[in-house]
């Protein structure tokens, strides 16, 4: 036991050095660290948003409201097919996640059958013989659909933040329908929140000039939108408009935020699809008004004055310079294929952030001084050596941080500074057991021999209880307190490392230099 | 220089005749909290309840009365202002809203709008929606069993049972003082504060599984000692070593308490109070309730006396 194997000293010599070496590009500044040379290790300890100021939110996209819609447009295409074909039926809509309609005459079954099922697929489609049809949406065909929305989503978002100027966010999908969207360094969460709030689905319809909008009924085809705009009276007007879409915002490939006399306004670009839509749609209604729809709100409904065939136009409306740059972004970035929930909030200023820093640093700092003075002045020389080993644990849980890129948070340090305090009790524990075998009357080399032995079950049952806890915080916990549970557990390894091994080898050092008669414990 | 020298290696403390008194004691903290929990419950923070918290830092000085009355002005339900570390710091919480996630959202923009004036800085804004509270909050229940299950098959595993009920009493002991501790004085129980009672759940174990190993050890080598003196001896015995790691422990705790910030105080101050409750409880709560629960050598002979020489030959 006293003799050290030659593989011990190797690994604790091996542990060290790769400690150190990736601990210490934290010590330099940021782009020191990121202009040394690529074979030496140059990854900082990335700081948590709650340390370097920034928003984390997490949102819940909205995949139902897309089934809804892809049944509906099935119920809308239904009705089309059979009417044209000249198939009676009732009852057509929609029950839950289910299309549901009847056949009248149960004579046209099969003819409907045969006309319908073509189109129907990704779907479970039944029409029994008495006329009664039933279409679900496959499990595969939502799996599948849900992907894509996921997908679709996080990709819409990123190019919205980007558009910010940030360019460090991090967007990650979480579970069934979540986005985990983290922001750095951000100065004003509510504009993120407003951008990531609108589905921003635009596109250009037709107004009903058949009906007022104050009509008792609204004909099918046709519904009735609200608007930001007002009428005479000063009241928000509301704009009677066909539901079918002569251009979407789909086929927009700019958008910018300008001024037209005076005004601030959003100007436009169609891709050629579009534009050939557009001037197709606005040669045939001069003189007609053209609603511009924005997430199911008219933004206003000019009169077509000329046919528009350049295939770029401006968007005018009760704007202010804010709005209509938004605005401008999001038509750039792309609609939202669902809407978005914002179901948590986590932000947090540059001030709070650093003075966190400051403050966990200090503490961190004045903590290590105190035990550190304590150790030494309980046990002397073999309080140093554990110092040393404190020490060398500082680095070490720096050097795994920076390693694995764990994310160090507040609590994250008051884990760090709580393994400061723990991580002595394994050299406590084997330190009072070599002074009880000592008074025992043992030498010196048994004593030690004996201490560390018997106090390595111990530390390590100890030790186990508390990653026991770290593990299930880290699994159940969020954010910062995830951060909390990964710095404990690394503490707790790399403190029964250098508690265990690395003062086991100074102190067999010094006993093979020295070979003292009593030890000074 | 080692002041440890003067510190008897083996103390003579009749902690074994005091054991009443400390039961009484134990069983007055778990009434207490208990008691406290049942008639004010737990000051639930956002993460837990649902709702908004706003930090702001104001211009000068803040006038919390004047604040107090702009915001209660807004209709926004119940909100409750604090300073917070400094007199230009202002805690802000507003409860849970009526209505899904967009009606909270609403009420961050009306609060902003009308500290627009006041505020220099908004230094953190936390809005947990219903549901991610109520998730939050499922989660936070379920990894507290689930910690103190496992810790408990641990030591069930490790021990025989007479120790594992009474590390197990001690632990439930220490996690219901420390929750009882939030209770008693209303500080934030959020989920910070969850994770400090579960750091404790796992130092006060590991205080005890010390004492407890030395127990064993001590029922192998002294076959015919009382059990009172057998409990004292090892209690004794490892007493240097429990108060030293408390001490350091405390030492880096109150660092972290006096300078850390305010934002983790709250949860600083349940670790402190925590390592002190295991630290009682693994001395006077534990080893007691070992003799009660009746350890026996026997039981431990068979056993064991393999375990002891496996450890002898692995060297």
């Amino acid at each position: 036991m006293v003799q050290i194997s030659r593989w011990q000293l190797v690994l604790v010599g091996l542990v060290l050095v790769l400690g150190i070496a990736f601990a210490l590009p934290n010590l330099v500044g940021k782009q020191t660290a990121e202009s040394l040379p690529d074979w030496l290790p140059h990854k900082q300890v990335s700081l948590g948003l709650d340390l370097r100021g920034g928003s984390s939110l997490l949102l819940e996209v909205d995949v139902d409201s897309v089934f809804t819609e892809q049944l509906e447009n099935i119920v809308e295409s239904i009705r089309l097919d059979l009417r044209q074909a000249r198939i009676g039926y009732t009852d057509l809509g929609l029950e839950g996640d289910e299309v549901v309609f009847t056949i009248r005459d149960p004579s046209q079954v099969q003819r409907a059958r045969e006309l319908l099922a073509p189109q129907l697929q990704d779907t479970l489609f039944s029409l029994s013989d008495e006329g009664v049809g039933r279409i679900v949406l496959t499990d595969q065909a939502r799996a599948s659909r849900r992907n894509s929305v996921m997908q679709q989503t996080a990709e819409i978002v990123r190019r919205r933040i980007d558009e910010t100027g940030t360019r460090e966010a991090s967007i990650q999908r979480q579970g069934e329908d979540r986005v985990l969207v983290q922001v750095p360094g951000i100065e004003d969460p509510e504009r993120i929140k407003t951008l990531l709030g609108k589905t921003a689905k635009l596109n250009f319809r037709l107004v009903n000039t058949d009906v007022p909008a104050n009509a008792p009924r609204i004909p099918p085809g046709s519904e009735l939108l609200p608007s930001d705009d007002q009428d005479l009276s000063g009241l928000p007007r509301s704009y009677v408009v066909r539901k079918r879409v002569m251009v979407s915002g789909d086929n927009l490939v700019d958008a910018q935020a300008t001024f037209q006399d005076g005004a601030p306004v959003v100007s436009f670009r169609f891709d050629s699809v579009g534009a050939q839509r557009f001037a197709q749609v606005t040669r045939e209604n001069v003189d007609r008004p053209f609603a511009i729809v924005l997430d199911d709100r008219v933004i206003s409904a000019p009169n077509i004055q000329e046919p528009i065939l350049g295939g770029s136009g401006i968007i005018t409306g009760s704007f202010t310079v804010e709005e209509v740059q938004d605005l401008a972004l999001l038509l750039r970035a792309g609609a939202l294929p669902a809407p978005l929930v914002i179901l948590e909030e986590r932000s947090v200023g540059p001030g709070l952030g650093e003075d966190s820093i400051r403050a966990g640093e200090f503490a961190a700092i004045l903590g290590m001084i105190l035990v550190v003075v304590f150790m030494a002045a309980a046990y002397g020389l073999f309080g140093l050596m554990a110092n040393v080993a404190l020490i060398t644990n500082l680095v070490l849980i720096l050097g795994a941080l920076s390693v694995l890129q764990a994310t160090l948070t507040l609590p994250g340090i008051a884990g760090i500074v709580l393994t400061i305090g723990m991580a002595v009790d394994a050299n406590v524990l084997i330190f009072e057991r070599i002074r009880e075998e000592t008074r025992n009357g043992r030498g010196p080399v048994t004593s030690i021999d004996a201490g560390y032995k018997r106090a390595l079950t111990t530390i390590i049952d100890s030790n186990l209880t508390t990653l026991i806890a770290a593990l299930l915080l880290f699994q159940f916990g969020t954010g910062p307190i995830k951060g909390f549970a990964v710095t404990l557990a690394i503490g707790l390894v790399t403190s029964m490392f250098t508690a265990i091994m690395v003062t086991r080898v100074m102190v067999i050092l010094w006993l093979r230099r020295r070979r003292p008669v009593r030890l000074p414990i | 220089m080692a002041f440890i020298k003067y510190f008897p290696a083996q103390p003579k403390i009749d902690f074994l005749s005091k054991r009443k008194l400390f039961l009484a004691f134990s069983a007055f903290l778990l009434i207490g909290s208990l008691v406290s929990l049942a008639v004010q419950g737990l000051n639930f923070g956002v993460d837990f309840r649902g709702g908004i918290l706003i930090e702001v830092r104001t211009n000068g000085p803040a006038d919390l009365p004047d604040l107090r009355s702009r915001l209660n002005n807004l209709d926004i339900g119940g909100v409750t202002l604090q300073e917070f570390g400094a007199p230009t710091d202002v805690l802000i919480n507003v409860q849970r809203q009526e209505g899904a996630e967009a009606e909270q959202l609403a009420v961050i923009e009306l609060v902003k709008a009308e500290l627009g004036d006041v505020v220099a800085e908004y230094r953190r804004t936390e809005f947990v929606g219903p549901k991610v509270g109520d998730e939050l909050r499922q989660a936070g229940i379920l990894a507290t069993v689930l910690a103190l299950t496992a810790i408990g098959l641990y030591i069930w595993f490790r021990f025989e049972w007479q120790f594992a009920v009474a590390a197990l009493i001690a632990l439930v002991h220490d996690v219901v003082a420390t929750i009882g501790f939030f209770s008693v004085l209303q500080i934030e129980f959020n989920l910070a504060t969850l994770a400090a009672v579960l750091t404790i759940a796992g130092y006060s174990i590991n205080d005890t599984v010390v004492v407890f190993d030395r127990v064993r050890e001590m029922l192998r080598r002294f076959k015919k000692m009382a059990i009172t003196d057998l409990l004292n001896l090892a209690l004794n015995l490892t007493l240097s070593r429990t108060l030293l790691t408390s001490v350091t422990t405390l030492l880096a705790l109150i660092a972290l308490y006096v300078f850390g910030g305010e934002v983790i105080r709250g949860f600083t101050s349940g670790l402190i109070w925590g390592v002190l409750i295991g630290t009682y409880s693994s001395i006077a709560l534990a080893v007691p309730l070992l003799y009660y629960t009746g350890v026996r050598r026997d039981n431990l002979a068979a056993s064991d006396a393999s375990e002891e020489e496996a450890v002898e030959d692995a060297s």
